[in-house]
Protein backbone atom coordinates (compact mmCIF):
# COMPACT_ATOMS: atom_id res chain seq x y z
CA UNK A 1 0.00 0.00 0.00
CA UNK A 2 1.42 3.52 -0.82
CA UNK A 3 1.85 6.15 1.79
CA UNK A 4 -0.71 8.40 2.69
CA UNK A 5 -0.30 12.50 1.78
CA UNK A 6 -3.07 12.69 3.61
CA UNK A 7 -5.33 11.16 5.97
CA UNK A 8 -8.94 12.60 6.88
CA UNK A 9 -10.23 11.62 10.59
CA UNK A 10 -13.38 12.40 11.49
CA UNK A 11 -12.71 15.75 10.03
CA UNK A 12 -15.57 18.11 10.60
CA UNK A 13 -15.28 21.74 8.84
CA UNK A 14 -17.86 24.76 8.72
CA UNK A 15 -18.85 28.14 9.11
CA UNK A 16 -20.50 29.86 11.84
CA UNK A 17 -20.74 26.53 13.74
CA UNK A 18 -22.57 25.16 10.75
CA UNK A 19 -20.75 21.69 9.17
CA UNK A 20 -19.99 21.92 6.23
CA UNK A 21 -18.22 18.78 5.56
CA UNK A 22 -19.09 16.13 8.22
CA UNK A 23 -17.11 13.84 9.87
CA UNK A 24 -14.95 12.98 7.27
CA UNK A 25 -12.77 9.82 7.03
CA UNK A 26 -10.42 9.18 4.05
CA UNK A 27 -7.25 8.19 2.91
CA UNK A 28 -5.29 9.47 -0.18
CA UNK A 29 -1.93 8.15 -1.45
CA UNK A 30 0.37 9.96 -2.12
CA UNK A 31 1.08 10.21 -5.79
CA UNK A 32 -2.43 9.79 -6.37
CA UNK A 33 -4.91 11.37 -9.33
CA UNK A 34 -8.05 12.06 -7.15
CA UNK A 35 -11.40 14.20 -8.41
CA UNK A 36 -13.59 15.74 -5.45
CA UNK A 37 -17.13 14.88 -6.81
CA UNK A 38 -20.71 15.72 -5.34
CA UNK A 39 -23.72 18.00 -5.58
CA UNK A 40 -23.59 21.66 -5.17
CA UNK A 41 -23.13 22.99 -0.88
CA UNK A 42 -21.44 18.84 -0.52
CA UNK A 43 -18.74 20.74 0.64
CA UNK A 44 -16.04 20.02 -2.05
CA UNK A 45 -14.54 23.73 -1.53
CA UNK A 46 -14.85 23.54 1.98
CA UNK A 47 -13.28 20.41 2.17
CA UNK A 48 -9.91 21.91 0.23
CA UNK A 49 -9.66 25.41 2.03
CA UNK A 50 -9.62 23.10 5.42
CA UNK A 51 -6.44 21.78 3.63
CA UNK A 52 -5.12 25.02 2.65
CA UNK A 53 -5.08 26.05 6.33
CA UNK A 54 -7.73 29.05 6.15
CA UNK A 55 -10.46 27.02 7.35
CA UNK A 56 -9.83 25.52 10.91
CA UNK A 57 -11.61 22.13 11.55
CA UNK A 58 -14.47 22.15 13.73
CA UNK A 59 -13.89 18.82 15.14
CA UNK A 60 -11.20 15.75 13.50
CA UNK A 61 -7.87 16.18 11.94
CA UNK A 62 -5.81 16.01 8.93
CA UNK A 63 -2.61 14.77 8.73
CA UNK A 64 -0.45 15.51 6.34
CA UNK A 65 1.83 13.17 6.57
CA UNK A 66 5.09 15.20 6.33
CA UNK A 67 3.71 17.79 4.21
CA UNK A 68 4.19 21.64 5.29
CA UNK A 69 2.60 24.55 3.74
CA UNK A 70 5.36 25.00 1.65
CA UNK A 71 4.93 21.50 -0.09
CA UNK A 72 0.88 22.57 -0.78
CA UNK A 73 -0.32 24.42 -4.13
CA UNK A 74 -3.81 25.67 -4.23
CA UNK A 75 -6.12 27.06 -7.07
CA UNK A 76 -8.72 29.06 -5.97
CA UNK A 77 -11.92 29.53 -7.72
CA UNK A 78 -11.76 32.45 -10.14
CA UNK A 79 -14.89 33.91 -8.49
CA UNK A 80 -12.71 34.19 -5.30
CA UNK A 81 -10.26 36.15 -7.22
CA UNK A 82 -10.67 40.03 -7.55
CA UNK A 83 -9.92 40.57 -11.54
CA UNK A 84 -10.60 43.86 -11.37
CA UNK A 85 -7.67 44.68 -8.89
CA UNK A 86 -4.72 46.75 -11.31
CA UNK A 87 -2.62 43.41 -11.47
CA UNK A 88 -0.78 42.00 -14.51
CA UNK A 89 -0.05 38.23 -15.69
CA UNK A 90 4.03 39.02 -14.35
CA UNK A 91 2.44 39.98 -11.10
CA UNK A 92 0.53 37.23 -10.26
CA UNK A 93 2.72 34.35 -11.38
CA UNK A 94 5.54 35.57 -9.20
CA UNK A 95 3.34 35.36 -6.70
CA UNK A 96 4.02 31.49 -7.10
CA UNK A 97 7.22 31.91 -5.72
CA UNK A 98 5.80 33.29 -1.99
CA UNK A 99 8.23 30.70 -0.44
CA UNK A 100 11.06 32.18 -1.89
CA UNK A 101 10.87 35.58 -1.69
CA UNK A 102 8.13 35.90 1.02
CA UNK A 103 7.08 39.28 2.69
CA UNK A 104 10.08 41.22 1.48
CA UNK A 105 12.70 39.53 -0.94
CA UNK A 106 13.03 40.43 -4.31
CA UNK A 107 12.85 38.26 -8.14
CA UNK A 108 16.40 37.67 -9.08
CA UNK A 109 17.17 36.91 -12.27
CA UNK A 110 17.01 33.23 -11.85
CA UNK A 111 13.65 33.70 -10.29
CA UNK A 112 12.67 35.80 -13.42
CA UNK A 113 13.53 33.15 -16.07
CA UNK A 114 11.45 30.62 -13.97
CA UNK A 115 8.46 33.30 -14.43
CA UNK A 116 9.14 33.48 -17.70
CA UNK A 117 9.37 29.96 -18.71
CA UNK A 118 6.05 29.12 -16.83
CA UNK A 119 3.90 31.98 -18.89
CA UNK A 120 5.66 29.96 -21.93
CA UNK A 121 4.86 26.83 -20.29
CA UNK A 122 1.19 27.92 -20.32
CA UNK A 123 0.54 29.50 -24.02
CA UNK A 124 0.75 32.64 -22.66
CA UNK A 125 4.19 34.35 -24.05
CA UNK A 126 3.82 38.02 -24.33
CA UNK A 127 0.90 38.11 -22.39
CA UNK A 128 3.18 39.03 -19.01
CA UNK A 129 2.23 43.16 -19.24
CA UNK A 130 -1.32 42.22 -19.58
CA UNK A 131 -4.06 43.42 -16.54
CA UNK A 132 -5.59 40.13 -14.96
CA UNK A 133 -8.87 41.83 -15.34
CA UNK A 134 -8.14 41.67 -19.28
CA UNK A 135 -7.66 37.94 -19.73
CA UNK A 136 -10.71 35.67 -20.76
CA UNK A 137 -11.50 32.52 -18.39
CA UNK A 138 -9.56 30.03 -20.38
CA UNK A 139 -6.43 32.65 -20.21
CA UNK A 140 -6.65 33.67 -16.44
CA UNK A 141 -6.83 29.46 -15.76
CA UNK A 142 -3.79 29.47 -17.71
CA UNK A 143 -2.28 31.95 -15.37
CA UNK A 144 -3.16 30.17 -11.99
CA UNK A 145 -1.69 27.48 -13.77
CA UNK A 146 1.28 29.01 -14.13
CA UNK A 147 1.68 30.24 -10.45
CA UNK A 148 1.00 26.62 -9.87
CA UNK A 149 3.84 25.61 -12.14
CA UNK A 150 6.06 27.77 -9.85
CA UNK A 151 5.37 26.66 -6.55
CA UNK A 152 6.73 23.07 -7.55
CA UNK A 153 4.34 21.84 -4.53
CA UNK A 154 3.94 17.84 -3.95
CA UNK A 155 0.26 18.04 -3.04
CA UNK A 156 -1.85 20.06 -5.41
CA UNK A 157 -5.32 21.60 -4.59
CA UNK A 158 -7.67 22.18 -7.35
CA UNK A 159 -11.19 24.03 -6.49
CA UNK A 160 -13.14 23.31 -10.30
CA UNK A 161 -9.82 24.04 -12.59
CA UNK A 162 -12.00 23.66 -15.92
CA UNK A 163 -15.06 25.97 -14.62
CA UNK A 164 -16.28 28.22 -18.10
CA UNK A 165 -12.91 27.40 -20.18
CA UNK A 166 -12.82 25.92 -23.60
CA UNK A 167 -11.98 22.09 -24.81
CA UNK A 168 -8.66 23.36 -25.98
CA UNK A 169 -7.94 25.05 -22.94
CA UNK A 170 -8.90 22.16 -20.52
CA UNK A 171 -6.57 19.85 -22.74
CA UNK A 172 -3.40 21.66 -22.15
CA UNK A 173 -4.47 22.07 -18.09
CA UNK A 174 -5.07 18.28 -18.15
CA UNK A 175 -2.08 17.50 -19.47
CA UNK A 176 -0.34 19.56 -17.42
CA UNK A 177 -2.36 17.70 -14.68
CA UNK A 178 -1.13 14.16 -16.16
CA UNK A 179 2.57 15.53 -15.76
CA UNK A 180 2.34 16.24 -12.29
CA UNK A 181 0.97 13.05 -11.67
CA UNK A 182 3.75 11.41 -13.55
CA UNK A 183 5.87 12.89 -11.42
CA UNK A 184 4.37 11.50 -8.34
CA UNK A 185 2.94 14.86 -7.42
CA UNK A 186 -0.63 13.90 -5.11
CA UNK A 187 -3.55 16.12 -7.32
CA UNK A 188 -6.91 16.11 -5.76
CA UNK A 189 -9.64 18.13 -8.03
CA UNK A 190 -13.06 19.59 -7.31
CA UNK A 191 -14.63 18.61 -10.71
CA UNK A 192 -18.29 18.63 -11.98
CA UNK A 193 -17.16 17.39 -15.49
CA UNK A 194 -18.21 13.67 -14.71
CA UNK A 195 -16.54 12.82 -18.03
CA UNK A 196 -14.08 14.72 -17.48
CA UNK A 197 -13.36 12.51 -14.01
CA UNK A 198 -14.39 9.17 -15.78
CA UNK A 199 -11.63 10.08 -18.58
CA UNK A 200 -8.75 11.57 -16.66
CA UNK A 201 -9.06 10.69 -12.93
CA UNK A 202 -8.11 7.20 -11.64
CA UNK A 203 -9.43 8.20 -7.84
CA UNK A 204 -12.83 10.01 -7.26
CA UNK A 205 -13.76 10.85 -3.34
CA UNK A 206 -17.31 11.40 -3.85
CA UNK A 207 -19.15 13.81 -0.69
CA UNK A 208 -22.06 15.06 0.36
CA UNK A 209 -21.12 16.50 3.49
CA UNK A 210 -19.53 13.19 4.54
CA UNK A 211 -18.40 10.26 2.66
CA UNK A 212 -20.90 8.74 0.18
CA UNK A 213 -17.86 6.49 -1.16
CA UNK A 214 -13.70 6.42 -2.11
CA UNK A 215 -11.67 4.77 -4.45
CA UNK A 216 -11.47 3.60 -8.13
CA UNK A 217 -13.16 5.75 -9.97
CA UNK A 218 -14.98 3.06 -11.96
CA UNK A 219 -16.78 1.96 -8.61
CA UNK A 220 -17.53 5.42 -7.25
CA UNK A 221 -18.96 7.11 -10.08
CA UNK A 222 -22.19 4.83 -10.28
CA UNK A 223 -25.78 5.94 -10.46
CA UNK A 224 -26.48 4.56 -7.50
CA UNK A 225 -23.63 6.90 -5.47
CA UNK A 226 -25.09 9.68 -7.24
CA UNK A 227 -28.53 9.41 -6.36
CA UNK A 228 -27.22 8.33 -2.89
CA UNK A 229 -25.29 11.47 -2.83
CA UNK A 230 -28.41 13.84 -3.90
CA UNK A 231 -30.56 12.74 -0.89
CA UNK A 232 -27.60 13.10 1.77
CA UNK A 233 -27.01 16.72 0.74
CA UNK A 234 -30.37 17.41 0.97
CA UNK A 235 -31.06 15.51 4.34
CA UNK A 236 -28.37 18.07 5.34
CA UNK A 237 -30.64 21.37 4.19
CA UNK A 238 -33.25 19.70 6.76
CA UNK A 239 -32.76 19.20 10.78
CA UNK A 240 -29.21 19.22 11.94
CA UNK A 241 -29.58 15.86 13.43
CA UNK A 242 -30.45 13.72 9.65
CA UNK A 243 -27.40 15.52 8.38
CA UNK A 244 -24.65 12.39 7.42
CA UNK A 245 -27.26 10.01 7.12
CA UNK A 246 -27.47 8.00 3.88
CA UNK A 247 -30.98 7.83 2.37
CA UNK A 248 -30.18 4.37 1.04
CA UNK B 1 0.11 85.58 -11.13
CA UNK B 2 3.07 84.42 -9.07
CA UNK B 3 2.44 86.74 -6.25
CA UNK B 4 -1.23 85.38 -6.29
CA UNK B 5 0.28 81.44 -6.39
CA UNK B 6 3.38 82.18 -3.79
CA UNK B 7 2.52 84.99 -1.90
CA UNK B 8 0.11 83.71 0.47
CA UNK B 9 3.22 81.03 1.42
CA UNK B 10 5.74 83.24 1.62
CA UNK B 11 4.10 86.31 3.56
CA UNK B 12 1.84 83.75 6.05
CA UNK B 13 3.47 81.13 8.19
CA UNK B 14 -0.07 79.75 9.12
CA UNK B 15 -0.41 79.60 5.39
CA UNK B 16 2.97 77.17 5.21
CA UNK B 17 2.35 74.96 7.55
CA UNK B 18 -0.99 74.43 6.30
CA UNK B 19 0.18 73.62 3.28
CA UNK B 20 2.93 71.18 5.38
CA UNK B 21 0.46 69.82 7.15
CA UNK B 22 -1.65 68.94 3.44
CA UNK B 23 1.22 67.40 2.18
CA UNK B 24 1.92 65.05 5.28
CA UNK B 25 -1.96 63.99 4.89
CA UNK B 26 -1.76 63.88 1.23
CA UNK B 27 1.51 61.50 1.39
CA UNK B 28 0.13 59.28 4.33
CA UNK B 29 -3.88 59.22 3.74
CA UNK B 30 -3.63 58.87 -0.20
CA UNK B 31 -2.05 55.20 -0.25
CA UNK B 32 -4.04 54.20 2.10
CA UNK B 33 -6.99 55.23 0.15
CA UNK B 34 -6.43 53.77 -3.14
CA UNK B 35 -6.47 50.52 -1.07
CA UNK B 36 -9.65 51.41 0.43
CA UNK B 37 -11.09 51.91 -3.21
CA UNK B 38 -9.59 48.65 -4.84
CA UNK B 39 -11.04 46.77 -2.02
CA UNK B 40 -14.35 48.40 -2.06
CA UNK B 41 -14.39 49.88 1.05
CA UNK B 42 -14.14 53.50 0.69
CA UNK B 43 -17.66 53.72 2.37
CA UNK B 44 -15.66 51.92 5.58
CA UNK B 45 -13.87 54.41 5.42
CA UNK B 46 -16.22 57.14 5.53
CA UNK B 47 -17.85 55.22 8.45
CA UNK B 48 -14.67 54.83 9.92
CA UNK B 49 -13.82 58.61 9.75
CA UNK B 50 -17.26 59.21 11.91
CA UNK B 51 -16.47 56.56 14.17
CA UNK B 52 -13.52 58.73 15.59
CA UNK B 53 -15.66 61.63 16.70
CA UNK B 54 -16.72 60.35 20.13
CA UNK B 55 -12.97 59.45 20.94
CA UNK B 56 -11.64 62.71 19.93
CA UNK B 57 -14.47 64.41 21.63
CA UNK B 58 -13.77 62.39 25.01
CA UNK B 59 -10.32 63.64 24.40
CA UNK B 60 -11.47 66.79 24.05
CA UNK B 61 -13.53 66.78 27.25
CA UNK B 62 -10.64 65.47 29.02
CA UNK B 63 -7.78 67.98 27.80
CA UNK B 64 -9.31 70.72 25.99
CA UNK B 65 -7.92 71.17 21.85
CA UNK B 66 -4.82 69.11 22.77
CA UNK B 67 -3.61 67.28 19.68
CA UNK B 68 -2.67 64.35 21.22
CA UNK B 69 -5.23 63.84 23.85
CA UNK B 70 -8.09 63.78 20.67
CA UNK B 71 -5.36 61.50 18.98
CA UNK B 72 -5.44 59.06 21.14
CA UNK B 73 -9.14 58.79 21.71
CA UNK B 74 -9.72 59.09 18.22
CA UNK B 75 -7.29 55.95 17.53
CA UNK B 76 -9.29 54.04 20.22
CA UNK B 77 -12.70 54.80 19.15
CA UNK B 78 -12.11 54.29 15.06
CA UNK B 79 -10.09 50.61 15.70
CA UNK B 80 -12.85 49.67 18.32
CA UNK B 81 -15.90 50.65 15.42
CA UNK B 82 -13.77 48.84 13.19
CA UNK B 83 -13.54 45.91 14.95
CA UNK B 84 -16.78 45.37 16.46
CA UNK B 85 -18.18 46.22 13.00
CA UNK B 86 -16.43 43.18 11.86
CA UNK B 87 -17.27 41.26 15.02
CA UNK B 88 -21.25 42.09 14.57
CA UNK B 89 -20.79 40.44 10.76
CA UNK B 90 -19.25 37.51 11.62
CA UNK B 91 -21.51 36.63 14.50
CA UNK B 92 -24.78 38.08 13.83
CA UNK B 93 -26.97 37.95 10.23
CA UNK B 94 -26.20 41.76 9.73
CA UNK B 95 -23.89 42.30 6.70
CA UNK B 96 -20.94 44.58 7.39
CA UNK B 97 -22.07 47.60 5.68
CA UNK B 98 -25.18 47.87 7.70
CA UNK B 99 -23.38 47.23 10.76
CA UNK B 100 -20.75 49.85 10.09
CA UNK B 101 -23.32 52.18 8.98
CA UNK B 102 -25.21 51.23 12.91
CA UNK B 103 -22.26 51.94 14.26
CA UNK B 104 -21.30 55.13 12.72
CA UNK B 105 -23.78 56.86 13.35
CA UNK B 106 -24.11 55.80 16.67
CA UNK B 107 -20.28 57.87 17.13
CA UNK B 108 -21.76 60.71 15.10
CA UNK B 109 -24.17 61.67 17.50
CA UNK B 110 -22.66 60.93 20.33
CA UNK B 111 -19.50 62.84 19.55
CA UNK B 112 -22.14 65.61 18.81
CA UNK B 113 -23.19 65.34 21.81
CA UNK B 114 -20.27 65.39 24.04
CA UNK B 115 -18.46 68.02 22.46
CA UNK B 116 -21.82 70.27 23.00
CA UNK B 117 -21.77 69.30 26.92
CA UNK B 118 -18.75 71.23 27.27
CA UNK B 119 -17.69 73.12 23.77
CA UNK B 120 -19.10 76.06 21.83
CA UNK B 121 -20.18 75.95 18.06
CA UNK B 122 -16.98 76.89 17.42
CA UNK B 123 -15.33 73.65 18.90
CA UNK B 124 -17.51 71.66 17.43
CA UNK B 125 -17.45 73.19 13.43
CA UNK B 126 -13.65 72.56 14.58
CA UNK B 127 -14.16 69.02 14.94
CA UNK B 128 -15.72 68.26 12.24
CA UNK B 129 -14.34 70.88 9.45
CA UNK B 130 -11.10 70.84 10.83
CA UNK B 131 -8.60 73.62 11.35
CA UNK B 132 -6.08 73.38 8.75
CA UNK B 133 -5.24 76.88 9.11
CA UNK B 134 -4.52 76.68 12.98
CA UNK B 135 -2.25 73.51 12.60
CA UNK B 136 0.81 73.98 15.78
CA UNK B 137 3.96 72.33 16.02
CA UNK B 138 2.75 69.60 17.92
CA UNK B 139 -0.07 68.58 15.28
CA UNK B 140 2.06 69.24 11.95
CA UNK B 141 4.90 66.87 13.89
CA UNK B 142 1.88 64.24 14.57
CA UNK B 143 0.84 64.78 10.98
CA UNK B 144 4.66 64.52 9.70
CA UNK B 145 5.04 61.01 11.97
CA UNK B 146 1.56 59.48 10.92
CA UNK B 147 2.58 59.87 7.16
CA UNK B 148 6.42 58.40 8.10
CA UNK B 149 4.71 55.32 9.90
CA UNK B 150 2.03 55.09 7.37
CA UNK B 151 4.34 55.24 4.19
CA UNK B 152 7.15 53.12 6.02
CA UNK B 153 4.09 50.34 7.21
CA UNK B 154 2.90 50.32 3.97
CA UNK B 155 5.31 49.41 2.04
CA UNK B 156 6.26 46.87 4.53
CA UNK B 157 2.85 45.12 4.06
CA UNK B 158 3.07 45.91 0.55
CA UNK B 159 3.31 42.41 -0.87
CA UNK B 160 0.11 40.78 1.58
CA UNK B 161 -1.62 43.41 1.84
CA UNK B 162 -1.96 43.24 -2.54
CA UNK B 163 -2.98 39.30 -2.59
CA UNK B 164 -5.34 39.69 0.32
CA UNK B 165 -7.38 42.72 -2.17
CA UNK B 166 -6.66 40.30 -5.21
CA UNK B 167 -6.45 36.99 -4.26
CA UNK B 168 -7.20 35.96 -0.55
CA UNK B 169 -7.61 32.51 -0.82
CA UNK B 170 -4.22 32.11 -2.34
CA UNK B 171 -2.54 33.94 0.67
CA UNK B 172 -4.16 32.19 3.25
CA UNK B 173 -2.81 28.82 1.59
CA UNK B 174 0.87 30.00 1.48
CA UNK B 175 1.04 32.63 4.29
CA UNK B 176 -0.56 33.04 7.86
CA UNK B 177 -0.28 36.81 7.58
CA UNK B 178 -3.75 37.55 6.62
CA UNK B 179 -5.53 38.06 9.58
CA UNK B 180 -2.36 40.31 10.61
CA UNK B 181 -2.55 42.11 6.97
CA UNK B 182 -6.22 43.06 7.56
CA UNK B 183 -5.86 44.04 10.55
CA UNK B 184 -2.70 46.31 10.17
CA UNK B 185 -4.48 47.93 7.21
CA UNK B 186 -7.18 48.89 9.09
CA UNK B 187 -5.07 50.34 12.13
CA UNK B 188 -3.46 52.28 9.20
CA UNK B 189 -6.95 53.49 7.80
CA UNK B 190 -7.42 54.76 11.55
CA UNK B 191 -4.61 56.36 12.02
CA UNK B 192 -4.99 58.41 8.51
CA UNK B 193 -8.49 59.43 9.45
CA UNK B 194 -7.12 60.66 12.85
CA UNK B 195 -4.48 62.83 11.17
CA UNK B 196 -6.78 63.67 8.43
CA UNK B 197 -8.87 64.64 11.43
CA UNK B 198 -6.63 67.68 12.72
CA UNK B 199 -6.01 69.28 9.56
CA UNK B 200 -9.61 68.53 7.57
CA UNK B 201 -12.05 67.83 10.33
CA UNK B 202 -14.10 64.04 10.79
CA UNK B 203 -16.26 65.06 7.62
CA UNK B 204 -13.44 66.33 5.44
CA UNK B 205 -10.68 63.72 6.07
CA UNK B 206 -11.33 60.82 4.38
CA UNK B 207 -12.18 63.32 1.15
CA UNK B 208 -8.88 63.61 0.83
CA UNK B 209 -8.35 59.69 1.16
CA UNK B 210 -10.65 58.42 -1.54
CA UNK B 211 -11.41 61.35 -4.19
CA UNK B 212 -7.68 61.46 -5.26
CA UNK B 213 -7.69 57.75 -5.29
CA UNK B 214 -10.88 57.44 -7.17
CA UNK B 215 -9.44 59.98 -10.08
CA UNK B 216 -6.21 58.30 -10.39
CA UNK B 217 -8.12 55.41 -10.94
CA UNK B 218 -8.91 57.26 -14.56
CA UNK B 219 -5.66 57.51 -15.25
CA UNK B 220 -3.25 54.76 -14.39
CA UNK B 221 -3.53 51.04 -14.16
CA UNK B 222 -1.15 50.06 -11.54
CA UNK B 223 -1.35 50.17 -8.09
CA UNK B 224 2.05 51.70 -7.75
CA UNK B 225 1.25 54.73 -10.48
CA UNK B 226 -2.22 55.26 -8.94
CA UNK B 227 -0.85 55.39 -5.49
CA UNK B 228 1.71 58.46 -7.26
CA UNK B 229 -1.06 60.16 -9.58
CA UNK B 230 -3.16 60.06 -6.04
CA UNK B 231 -0.68 61.14 -3.98
CA UNK B 232 -0.13 63.93 -6.87
CA UNK B 233 -3.31 65.10 -6.86
CA UNK B 234 -3.97 65.29 -3.12
CA UNK B 235 -0.85 67.61 -3.14
CA UNK B 236 -2.66 69.54 -6.02
CA UNK B 237 -5.85 69.72 -4.85
CA UNK B 238 -4.63 70.81 -1.27
CA UNK B 239 -2.24 73.47 -3.15
CA UNK B 240 -5.38 75.20 -4.79
CA UNK B 241 -7.63 74.66 -2.01
CA UNK B 242 -5.59 76.52 0.34
CA UNK B 243 -4.96 79.22 -2.08
CA UNK B 244 -8.24 79.56 -3.22
CA UNK B 245 -9.41 79.84 0.78
CA UNK B 246 -6.94 82.30 0.84
CA UNK B 247 -8.05 84.34 -2.22
CA UNK B 248 -12.02 84.35 -1.47
CA UNK B 249 -12.23 83.81 2.40
CA UNK B 250 -13.64 80.44 1.37
CA UNK B 251 -13.09 77.78 4.14
CA UNK B 252 -10.05 75.71 3.29
CA UNK B 253 -10.96 72.26 4.18
CA UNK B 254 -14.28 72.25 2.53
CA UNK B 255 -12.33 73.72 -0.35
CA UNK B 256 -9.57 71.32 -0.50
CA UNK B 257 -11.82 68.60 -1.08
CA UNK B 258 -13.92 70.60 -3.56
CA UNK B 259 -10.56 70.93 -5.83
CA UNK B 260 -10.23 67.43 -5.30
CA UNK B 261 -14.39 66.40 -6.13
CA UNK B 262 -13.22 68.62 -9.64
CA UNK B 263 -10.13 66.86 -10.15
CA UNK B 264 -11.90 63.30 -9.75
CA UNK B 265 -15.26 64.65 -12.46
CA UNK B 266 -12.72 65.83 -14.53
CA UNK B 267 -11.03 62.48 -14.66
CA UNK B 268 -14.41 60.51 -14.64
CA UNK B 269 -15.30 62.39 -18.22
CA UNK B 270 -12.13 62.72 -19.75
CA UNK B 271 -9.44 59.59 -18.41
CA UNK B 272 -8.28 57.37 -20.66
CA UNK B 273 -8.99 54.61 -18.23
CA UNK B 274 -12.26 53.90 -18.44
CA UNK B 275 -13.80 57.86 -18.67
CA UNK B 276 -16.87 58.67 -20.67
CA UNK B 277 -15.76 59.93 -23.34
CA UNK B 278 -13.08 57.42 -24.18
CA UNK B 279 -15.52 54.78 -24.09
CA UNK B 280 -18.31 56.99 -25.80
CA UNK B 281 -15.98 58.04 -28.60
CA UNK B 282 -14.69 55.85 -31.99
CA UNK B 283 -11.14 54.35 -31.11
CA UNK B 284 -9.34 52.19 -29.35
CA UNK B 285 -11.32 50.58 -26.01
CA UNK B 286 -9.42 51.59 -23.32
CA UNK B 287 -8.50 48.88 -20.44
CA UNK B 288 -10.30 49.99 -17.72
Amino acid sequence: MMDAALSFENLTLGYDRRPAVNGLDARIAEGSLTAIVGPNGAGKSTLLKGLTGSLPPMAGAVAFGGLSREDIAYLPQQSEIDRSFPLSVLDLVSMGLWHRIGLFGSLRAADRRRVAEAIAAVGLEGFERRAVGTLSGGQMQRVLFARLLLQDARLVLLDEPFAAIDTRTMADLLAIIHRWHGEGRTVLAVLHDFEAVKAHFPETLMLARTLVDHGPTKRVMTAENHFRARQMCEACDGPPHTCGRSAA
Amino acid sequence: MIEALAGPFVEFGFMRRALMGCIAVSVGATPIGVFLMLRRMSLTGDAMAHAILPGAAVGYLVSGLSVWAMTIGGLIAGMAVALLAGFVTRVTALKEDASLAAFYLISLALGVLIVSTRGSNVDLMHVLFGTVLALDDSALVLLCAIASVSVVTLALILRPLVLECADPQFLRSVSGASAATHFVFLGLAVLNLVGGFHALGTLMAVGIMILPAAAARFWVGGIGGLMAVAVGIAILSSLAGLLLSYHYSLPSGPAIILVAGIVYAVSLIVGPQGGILPRILPGRPSEA
